[in-house]
């Protein structure tokens, strides 16, 4: 008897404590929280009710069930938003990956301005899309701009149109794309290269590896997890490619360079359809999440 | 999760001075090549830059010659005095800088208390929430941008700043740098405050700030950049054209001017320059906040 009050009455304060602490830990989190739950929780939940509805520019919506499914499977430009966008990532990723790695491994020798270099591959990064945009639509200029000068000048006589072309539009867009984030996703593999110990080359070397062994056998694994998180950036990142597009080529010519990103925007801010929008929001939504998640997978089985 | 080790697997490569690391020293024709290649691939990440503040400094009409004028015949400074009366830049600048300076500091704010608790409280519910902030890495907020609208329509913030600084503040991003430096930081440093009195806010406040500035520095410029540069937002909730950013007004100084590519261009590199300057002076600590967490704003 004594003995069971006697730790009732320990535990007590015990456990008064581990509230108190949990309340301190709560306020903690709670202003970001906040922000964070009503800014970003709230509207990714309603999104999969307003995909259902109707929703339209007065407020008013009516539960529509798959209607606007049933519409997004037969409307023409959603394909076609969505076969660019696959474009997009397809070309974007490896080629984004390969030159940031080759930038990477070349700047993890000792040479001398490497720092300069980094900073300087950085700063495509840091600049504003909008500068970016029109300093790149004025070098892609199919008649005066330099790009094609360039090229007239080494021997092609037709020079592609580039931003005014269909064909060339995306190319373009995909050449900027890459020039922009080489530099932070170089600077993130360098990182990982970094980490990697010298001791392991040395053993390679003993062992009689050339450089492309070493490359593949021990820099390859060694950077498996950075190159991992790397993917898994950049394949997000190019799936909801927007804002590049929407200032270069706005979309065009044509529905040349429209991406699932930018018919969101279209359907649901020029055109006020934010029930049909959110179906498409759903779609791009599901296919982020469908990918990382496969990605994720592909890893964990590969590690084992 | 996976973002979590491998910002701690990047972290010491940052940490540790470069130079210490033995590398073995190249042959000549590897070195040659290597500056071959950097130089080529700096030429390819420059030159539009230097194309566009050359052209900023020409006649309209030499913008785009054939051949191509690698430097101006005179340096027409007036263009940057003719784009001040051409378009509303002070007002734009001015709502910028009134928008990163907030956001940046609330982001600051709320970001690293919250990386206080995650870091260094324990309550129930901890985990899933910190995981409920890394999932939304892979939720791109285009696809959410509809229902968020709304939401800011319903509650009468869109069409003010008020929108903006409620959009860019509460971000995942300063959560999880601040949570990564904190973790680096000495648990005894704590122990040995609490068993002073110090309150966990005084910890918060008197060691775990004073020790994370170059953390804090780092969050500081990426997300001040982040809101500077930011299009998307101001372009869907700031309408009215007293409200415009810098990025919305060059973008319709561009429209407006359109054949005036000097004038384009001049108003580009003023657009440009104040995050031109502020990378220079703080490169070190955007490279820093990069590479710990391996992400963007």
């Amino acid at each position: 008897m004594a003995t069971t009050t006697l730790t009732a009455a320990r535990r007590r304060p015990g456990s008064r404590l581990r509230l108190r602490n949990s309340l301190i830990g709560y306020s903690f989190i709670l202003p970001n929280f906040l922000g964070f739950a009503i800014l970003t929780l709230i509207p990714v939940g309603a999104l999969f009710y307003l995909a259902f509805t109707d929703w339209n520019v007065f407020g008013t919506a009516s539960w529509t069930g798959l209607a606007n499914f049933r519409r997004l499977i037969h409307d023409a430009s959603f394909w076609t938003a969505f076969r660019n966008t696959l474009y997009y990532s397809v070309l974007h990723i490896p080629l984004t990956l390969g030159v940031s790695l080759c930038l990477a491994l070349l700047l993890n020798r000792k040479l001398r301005g490497v720092t300069f270099f980094r900073t300087a591959a950085f700063f495509p990064y840091i600049t504003s899309i909008v500068a970016i945009a029109v300093v790149w639509n004025a070098l892609f200029s199919p008649k005066y701009g330099p790009i094609n000068e360039i090229l007239r000048f080494v021997g092609v006589d037709n020079p592609p149109g580039w931003t005014s072309s269909a064909t060339w539009s995306m190319p373009a867009v995909i050449i900027v794309g890459v020039w922009r984030e080489m530099g932070y996703y170089m600077l993130l593999l360098l990182a990982g290269l970094q980490t990697i110990p010298q001791q392991l080359y040395e053993a390679a070397r003993m062992d009689g590896a050339n450089a492309w062994q070493r490359f593949r056998n021990v820099t390859i694994p060694s950077l498996r997890p950075t190159l991992f998180f790397v993917t898994v950036m950049l394949t997000i990142g190019s799936l909801k490619v927007f804002d590049l597009i929407l200032v270069m080529t706005n979309g065009g010519p044509g529905q040349s360079t429209l991406v699932l990103s930018q018919y969101i925007y279209k359907k649901g801010f020029e055109e006020n359809q934010f029930g049909y929008a959110s179906m498409v929001a759903v779609v791009l939504f599901l296919l982020c999440v469908l990918i990382t998640v496969v990605q994720f997978v592909v890893n964990k089985r590969r590690e084992r | 999760m996976a973002t979590l080790t491998e910002a701690r697997a990047l972290e010491p490569a940052l940490t540790a001075p470069p130079r210490r690391r033995s590398r073995r020293p190249l042959g000549r024709t590897g070195k040659v090549v290597g500056y071959a290649v950097v130089l080529v691939a700096a030429a390819a990440l420059l030159l539009p830059f230097y194309w566009m503040v050359m052209s900023s400094l020409k006649n309209n009409s030499d913008v785009f010659t054939i051949p191509i004028q690698w430097f101006p015949k005179t340096f027409v400074w007036s263009n940057y005095v003719d784009i001040w009366s051409k378009g509303d830049m002070l007002t734009w600048l001015k709502n910028t800088l009134v928008l990163s300076v907030s956001v940046t500091f609330l982001q600051v704010l709320t970001g690293s208390f919250a990386a206080y608790g995650f870091a260094r409280m324990r309550f129930p519910g901890r985990d899933a929430l910190f995981l409920g902030y890394i999932a939304t890495i892979a939720v791109p907020w285009q696809s959410y941008m509809i229902p968020q609208f709304i939401l800011m329509s319903k509650i009468h913030l869109t069409n003010t700043l008020w929108s903006i600084i409620a959009l860019q503040a509460f971000g995942a991003f300063g959560v999880f740098l601040m949570k990564q430096f904190f973790e680096t930081v000495p648990e005894e440093l704590s122990e040995a405050a609490r068993i002073d009195g110090l309150s966990e806010y005084g910890i918060y406040r008197r060691i775990m700030l004073p020790l994370s500035v170059p953390a804090i520095a780092s969050l500081t410029l990426l997300t001040f950049v982040n809101t500077w540069n930011d299009y998307l937002g101001p372009l869907i909730y700031l309408r009215s054209p007293d409200l415009w950013t810098i990025q919305l007004g060059l973008k319709s100084f561009i429209s407006q001017y359109n054949a005036d590519y000097a004038w384009i261009m001049a108003g580009s590199v003023v657009s440009v320059l104040p995050i031109a300057i502020l990378f220079m002076l703080g490169q070190r600590y955007f490279v820093e906040g990069i590479a710990t967490t391996g992400l963007k704003g």
